[in-house]
């Protein structure tokens, strides 16, 4: 019983850790557990990496990890998306240190070899001494596969794994849904707060559907806003629910009433946004115009969160990147209407600041929270994470389970992805 | 020729809001400010239009307000208990003088301590001050860290 970690881990497969209702806590905190993940998780599934939106033109790129790999995301001239290491094919060196720019080709820094766009190998420097023992259609940078659903670009390491399509499922309809906040204009990702906390990442991804903490944790946050937000963001008593998506994936609808952004747009306009609505409505908007932005401005009434590492939380992208066993770094990037009114925009940027990043009202307080679990974790030797809250009342749905805004359903939809996942041994993983 | 009584008053004054802020004297802070002011904390050093990207904080009086009260109120587990901070303002320059504004620039050393952990900031500040009587009033101020582009950990107090 003192030590059944031990136990646990030595005999038993990481499967054993995962029950039905309750995860063991060494998923939190064993290092060895940490790395297995990177393998049989971070480089064995799809991983998002970016917004069609941050490579907007031929040549457009950014630098960013899939699990401990850095990657460059970059669009070739035909439009094409490659998702390429960031390594070159000679010594080692990242051939790309900026996090997003426009360039022709990447060239490697140390004895300037070149890639093209599509990661083709294009010049290297003083050829005579390679003879003829050097073919450059061997070494290009080497490109993953890459598909998009929607202006979501995910890559992967894995040659076999399912198309994105079928890997997002009933996931996609919300995706869809949470596209609507461009109000018409393209979605457009403007930014991002990036901060780490030191803390498992699931840790992180537990959060993005957990209703039940924000009345707790943002209480100050709430304590901000006007009566009428506040009786918005009221909702772990409301109508809303968990959705278990299958494959990790899970929808946590917090205000049912903005599932759909495009729907009641002869509701109200709450008293908040009628500075704004005025003044799109003197820039010459249509009033049916006007009550579409209003309404998307404030974002969905839902958090997505797609299994293991990106977010559509209600206004903007949560992305996990996991540093260490005890370390994780997020990005929250805020998404404004691509061409639309700067009015609407600027208040989008305005509501991100307020709630996100390092001197948000919302996220330092997570970021405390989580803090607190990694800390806490490290107590007790068979302790166990516990996640029944909601079990009672779940129910099957169309797409998966169902139980109420505040059940950990979500959770434990992860944490059953994950198992799967694990569960498989090393070698059979990508056959 | 420098201006040592012009340096000498904008540093005073930058000074004891400096000292206002590591001793928590917030509603005094609050009144440095003239009603149009913005406390600006930029993400890209490279950025001039603030009010339209993406920043840490935009603040105008309403959310300075809402900041003090979220610092002072007890409700936030991420200022309770709060930080203690001691910051080192040097190195000031006066950039330009147009008469009723005058502006600023000067570096800023921060060290924070909380719970367990000693935190260190470094940040340009520029100051846009408007001379009111023999003092003056805030009507910008814009913190350019270092490190703005890198990962940060939670601010749980006014920079």
């Amino acid at each position: 019983m003192t030590n059944l970690i031990e136990t646990v881990l030595l005999d038993t497969c990481p499967s054993d850790l995962v029950q039905a209702d309750r995860v063991h806590t060494s998923l939190y905190t064993d290092a060895k557990l940490f790395d297995e993940e990177l393998d049989k998780i971070f480089y064995k599934t799809w991983i998002w990496v970016a917004h069609a939106s941050e490579i907007p033109d031929n040549g457009s790129y950014k630098s960013t990890y899939i699990g401990k790999q850095p990657v460059i995301v970059v669009r070739d001239r035909k439009k094409d998306v490659h998702v390429l290491l960031n390594r070159c094919r000679h010594r080692g060196a990242t051939v790309c240190e900026h996090k997003k720019g426009k360039t022709n080709s990447f060239v490697c820094p140390y004895h300037g070899w070149s890639y093209a766009l599509d990661g083709s190998l294009r010049g290297v420097p003083h050829p005579e001494s390679y003879a003829d023992c050097l073919d450059k259609g061997d070494l290009p940078l080497v490109s993953l596969r890459v598909e998009q659903y929607n202006g979501m670009i995910f890559a992967t390491f894995n040659d076999q794994i399912e198309p994105l399509v079928d890997f997002l499922g009933p996931a996609r309809k919300w995706i869809d849904l949470f596209m609507k906040q461009g109000a018409g204009y393209p979605v457009k990702v403007s930014g991002e707060h990036r901060f780490r906390f030191p803390g498992n990442w699931k840790i992180q991804l537990e959060n993005t559907t957990d209703a039940y903490h924000f009345p707790l944790v943002h209480k100050s946050f709430l304590s901000s806003v006007d009566e009428q937000t506040l009786e918005l963001f009221d909702f772990v008593q409301g109508p809303g629910y968990v959705e278990d998506l299958g494959n990790g994936h899970s929808v946590m609808v917090m205000i049912p009433d903005l599932v759909d952004l495009e729907a009641n747009l002869d509701l109200p306009i709450p008293e908040r946004f009628e500075a704004l609505a005025q003044e799109l409505r003197n820039e010459g908007h249509e009033e049916l115009e006007v009550r579409r932005i209003v309404r998307a401005v404030g974002g969905s009434g839902f958090n997505l969160n797609l299994f293991p590492n990106v977010a559509c939380s209600m206004a903007f992208f949560r992305v996990l990147q996991p540093i260490a066993v005890d370390e994780t770094e997020i990005h929250h990037a805020v998404i404004t209407m691509d061409g639309g009114p700067a009015v609407a925009n600027r208040y989008r940027l305005r509501l991100h600041e307020h709630f996100q990043g390092p001197m948000g009202f919302g996220t330092p307080d997570d970021s405390e929270a989580w803090e607190r679990v990694q800390k806490g974790a490290n107590a007790g030797k068979d302790l166990w994470i516990m996640l029944n809250r909601g079990l009672a009342g779940e129910k099957p749905s169309d797409d998966g389970l169902i139980s109420d805004v505040s059940a950990e359903t979500g959770m434990r939809a992860g944490y059953q992805q994950w198992k799967k996942m694990m569960a498989v041994p090393a070698a059979k993983q990508g056959e | 020729m420098l201006n040592l009584q012009l340096l000498n008053q904008v540093s005073a004054f930058i000074w004891q809001e400096a000292d206002m802020l590591d001793h928590s004297e917030f509603n005094e802070w609050l009144e440095l400010w003239t009603s149009t002011a913005t406390y600006i904390i930029p993400i890209d050093p490279l950025e001039t239009d603030f009010e339209n990207t993406l920043n840490y904080a935009y603040d105008d009086h309403h959310m300075r307000q809402l900041r003090v009260k979220r610092l002072t109120s007890g409700e936030s587990i991420s200022t309770a208990p709060r930080a203690r901070t001691v910051r080192s303002l040097s190195r000031f320059r006066v950039l330009k003088d147009e008469g009723d504004v005058v502006t600023v620039r000067c570096a800023q050393n921060l060290r924070e301590f909380r719970k367990d952990v000693l935190k260190h900031y470094t940040a340009d500040i520029t100051f846009d001050l408007v001379r009111s009587g023999d003092s003056f009033k805030i009507q910008r101020k814009l913190i350019q860290l270092i490190n703005s582009t890198d990962t940060l950990a939670g601010i749980g107090y006014i920079l």
